[in-house]
């Protein structure tokens, strides 16, 4: 049963980094597009987000709550040492849920728009740099329970150049999946091209970002090369990233949008993968060199049980209903929203 | 402010603000679906703009709710590591299906809210009820978590150890029946009374009447029938209470001294140094019957627990007075309402009923409010009843109290900010909602 438990709370943060990351890279695009082009964006990505807004968060909810209930301590150390960038991606969350609400459902139409933007545009940019400070920090043993001064023990532990590499990395990954998706939500040709080229260029970003990663864990003298390049596995899920790259990059002027966010959710889940898999089953490690493992650290076996078959009856009900929605407004997307 | 107090105010807060989103995000989906059902139904066009209204609302409440359940469930970590580590295993259950349920209503609600048009009119309809529906299953489970803290189940505490952990018996513990049934009830009372009101006062105003009396006359009936009820399980939970937690009905009643034939003892400033309670109303006996049955029975006072497990008298009882008097307030009015319907057809036409409930808006939820103050500080100073205190519980990180003055901006802000659209919708109903004021948008 563990296995289905930590198969879950895997999936659970993937699927998390693919919806709420486009979702996330939606704003993040609005940042980065002139003034003439941001209704488009916004109206277009508004139509292919809504239906889901609602349950892409619930993914992370979903990862927590596996946390806390099957591997406690791992929750409340994460908790406890990662306690500021968790508070920011909090901010962050609260921010944009709440505007991403009053930009769609404020009744009057005026200045508050305004308002919402940039709350919007600017917490779509934090939430996902801490997400990816968090998940780094995570993994750099930087984290010292034995540290007895504030700095060491609640700053040190997740501000270093690898988990702030990672945080934008992050963000990359985020526009990028938004670029991908959102070419095949365009309904006209001069938008269809104007996308390609975005997507084009948040490529190159994104390539960048992922070498600042690699730089900045050798300044931090974190064994990352070795992590990934050190096992099989790894290193073909790396391989086989690169290799749909290239044929993303082929077939990015073809009209084939759904061919395009496969391979892109491709690319995603084996990055994660390749950084999971080389610690799988330590996901916290420490400064003093302790680990905290999935396998050592879970809770007793009837909580886990419970917590696996929970899980399992859970999905039964969702998937379907999931995979229903989702089905339906691609299916017929031609109808305006409705108040 | 030390970093303990902190903490403290901040849980309270987030919760707090949380539970009014939750309340809302349960019961109004039930209204909108009743308003639409008619609509079915009937084809009045009255109908089916107070849906549309009304869904707007709901999906203003269940975002921000989802947003602050989600902070919740960060803090929960964040501010009380070391009652999450040996708690987490053994409560996780409810809070593990309740995922299931959130997810459901989360899906159901984007069915709901695009598929105007879209989907069969009828399978569209049930979208909104399995959102309402599942909306009360998760407030249910979440509230049988809290009932845990109050009577923790599921476990043996042997040596500072928690041992065979059994997460099912944990869940269904002793309190979880009449706090569900107590939380579900008020949901009802305090969302309806709030939409009741505001819809009165637009009516009061002269704007879009015909629209505004179909609303109030949904969000009336299920608040006055589930006012009705709310005595009927408060006394449920004051036995239940009595029975398990004994020092938390002593503080709820300030009532200090172990005694048969105690007195029930309403309103008055409870003086914790001369354990006395001056300026109250004192009904001998009631208190006796209440909680054993019997007018005789020995109810525990202060004096039967020892200092250190006391809770706070004061405030807890202040909070139960205040609960206690909202909810005979609101009986009072609901049978107003009823004896309107059934006999005094003409004061539904008049203006004081809609006065006195324009005044009841917010009673609900203060009661809600009051009524949380009542079990959360009732239970202190243990987190888990008996076994953990909250003071062990808390996070080892210092400056809390930035954080909590931080949480509290944003609380505040976000607070403000739904008042301000809500208030937008309403000042916009003539021109989006209301299709007899109108030329029809759709
Ligand atoms: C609309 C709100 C509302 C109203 C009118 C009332 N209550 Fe209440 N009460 C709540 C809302 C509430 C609550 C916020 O929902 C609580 C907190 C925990 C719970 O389960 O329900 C609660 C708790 C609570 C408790 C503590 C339960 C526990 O700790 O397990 C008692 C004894 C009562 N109530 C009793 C009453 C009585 C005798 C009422 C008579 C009119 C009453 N309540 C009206
Ligand atoms: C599953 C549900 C709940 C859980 C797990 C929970 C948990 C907690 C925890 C851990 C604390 C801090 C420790 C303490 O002071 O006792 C707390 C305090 C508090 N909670 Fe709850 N709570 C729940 C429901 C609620 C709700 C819905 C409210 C609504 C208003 C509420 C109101 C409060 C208040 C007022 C305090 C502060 C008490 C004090 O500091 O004296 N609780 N709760
Ligand atoms: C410690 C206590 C609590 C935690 C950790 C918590 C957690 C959450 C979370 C994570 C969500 C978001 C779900 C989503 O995205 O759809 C949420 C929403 C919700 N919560 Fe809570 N919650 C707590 C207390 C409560 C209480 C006491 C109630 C009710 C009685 C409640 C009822 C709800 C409801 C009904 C929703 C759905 C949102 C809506 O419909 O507006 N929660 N909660």
């Amino acid at each position: 049963m563990i296995y289905v438990v930590i198969t879950f709370l895997w999936t659970a943060i993937l699927l998390y980094i693919l919806l709420g990351g486009a979702d996330f890279g939606a704003g993040i695009i609005e940042l980065f597009t002139s003034e003439k082009n941001k209704d488009r964006t916004r109206k277009t990505m508004y139509e292919a987000i809504g239906p889901i807004w609602e349950a892409n968060h619930m993914w992370l909810i979903i990862a927590v709550v596996i946390l806390f209930v099957g591997f406690p301590k791992i929750y409340t150390t994460v908790s406890i040492y990662l306690h500021i960038p968790l508070v920011g991606m909090l901010l962050g969350i609260i921010a944009r849920g709440t505007a991403f609400v009053f930009r769609n459902y404020d009744a009057v139409e005026d200045d508050m728009q305004k308002v919402y933007t940039p709350i919007f545009v600017y917490s779509s940019l934090i939430t996902p740099f801490f997400l990816g400070i968090i998940a780094a920090s995570a993994v750099s043993g930087r984290i010292d329970p034995q540290a007895n001064d504030f700095l060491s023990a609640f700053v040190f532990s997740w501000l270093n150049w690898f988990s702030v590499a990672v945080g934008i990395f992050t963000v990359s990954i985020c526009g990028f999946l938004a670029t991908i998706f959102i070419i095949g939500q365009t309904r006209e040709e001069s938008d269809r091209l104007h996308f390609i080229r975005k997507a084009r260029r948040t490529i190159f970003i994104v390539m960048f970002c992922g070498a600042l990663v690699f730089l900045a864990a050798y300044f931090e003298q974190i064994p990352l090369f070795s992590w990934i390049f050190g096992d099989t596995p790894g290193l073909i899920a790396i391989i086989a990233a690169s290799i749909s790259l290239v044929v993303m990059f082929f077939v990015l002027d073809k009209d084939k949008p759904i061919l395009l966010r496969l391979l892109a959710g491709f690319q995603v889940t084996m990055i994660l993968f390749a950084a999971t898999y080389s610690h799988f089953p330590d996901i916290l490690l420490l400064k003093d060199g302790e680990n905290l493992s999935l396998l050592t650290h879970q809770g007793q076996v009837k909580t886990i049980d419970s917590l696996g078959y929970a899980l399992l009856i859970g999905s039964i009900f969702i998937l379907p209903a999931l995979v229903y929605l989702i089905y339906i407004f691609q299916k017929k997307k031609e109808v305006p929203v409705d108040h | 402010m030390d970093d303990f107090l902190a903490a403290r105010l901040q849980m309270a807060f987030s919760l707090g603000f949380h539970i009014v989103f939750a309340c809302i995000g349960m019961v109004m989906p039930f209204f909108m679906s009743l308003a639409h059902f008619y609509w079915l139904k009937t084809k009045k066009t009255v109908f089916r703009d107070v849906t549309k209204a009304w869904s707007a609302g709901v999906a203003i409440f269940f975002a921000t709710g989802a947003v602050s359940g989600t902070v919740l469930s960060f803090e929960l970590g964040l501010l009380w590591p070391k009652f999450m580590e040996h708690a987490g295993p053994i409560f996780g259950m409810p809070f593990s299906l309740e995922g299931t349920a959130f997810f459901i209503e989360a899906i159901a609600l984007g069915f709901y809210l695009y598929g105007w048009n879209k989907l069969n009119p009828w399978f569209h309809w049930a979208t909104g009820v399995v959102v309402g529906i599942s909306g009360l299953l998760s407030g249910i489970l979440v509230v049988a978590a809290n009932a845990w803290m109050n009577s923790p189940a599921g476990f043996d505490y042997i040596d500072g150890k928690y041992l065979n952990i059994d997460p099912v018996k944990a869940m269904f513990n002793e309190a979880w029946f009449s706090q569900s049934l107590h939380m579900t009830v008020a949901a009802f009372v305090s969302t309806g009374f709030a939409v009741a009101g505001v819809h009165a006062l637009m009516i009061l105003k002269g704007k879009n009447v015909a629209f505004h009396s179909t609303a109030f006359k949904i969000a009336a009936i299920f608040a006055t029938v589930a006012a009705c009820l709310q005595p009927i399980s408060g006394d449920i939970s004051a036995k239940d209470v009595a029975k398990r937690q004994p020092a938390k009905l002593a503080a709820m009643e300030a009532h200090f001294h172990t005694e048969r034939n105690a007195p029930l003892i309403i309103g008055g400033i409870p003086d914790t140094a001369r354990k006395t309670v001056d300026y109250a109303i004192r009904i001998p006996g009631l208190l006796s019957f209440m909680t054993t049955g019997d007018f005789n029975g020995e109810v525990k006072g202060l004096d039967s627990i020892p200092k250190e497990d006391q809770p706070p008298v004061a405030v807890t009882h202040y909070a139960f007075q205040i609960m206690v008097g909202l909810g005979m307030a609101m009986v009072g009015l609901a049978l107003l309402y009823f004896l309107a319907l059934w006999k005094k057809g003409n004061w539904l036409k008049s203006s004081w009923l809609l006065k006195l409930f324009v005044l009841a808006t917010p009673m609900g939820f203060i009661a809600l409010e009051a009524g949380w103050t009542v079990t959360e500080v009732g239970r202190q100073p243990w987190i888990i009843h008996g076994v953990m205190r909250t003071a062990d519980a808390v996070t080892p990180m210092p400056g809390i109290a930035y954080s909590f003055y931080l949480f509290t901006g944003v609380y505040i802000s976000l607070a403000v900010i739904v008042i301000l659209l809500l208030y937008r919708q309403i000042t916009m109903v003539g021109k989006i909602y209301d299709s007899s004021s109108k030329v029809p948008k759709s």
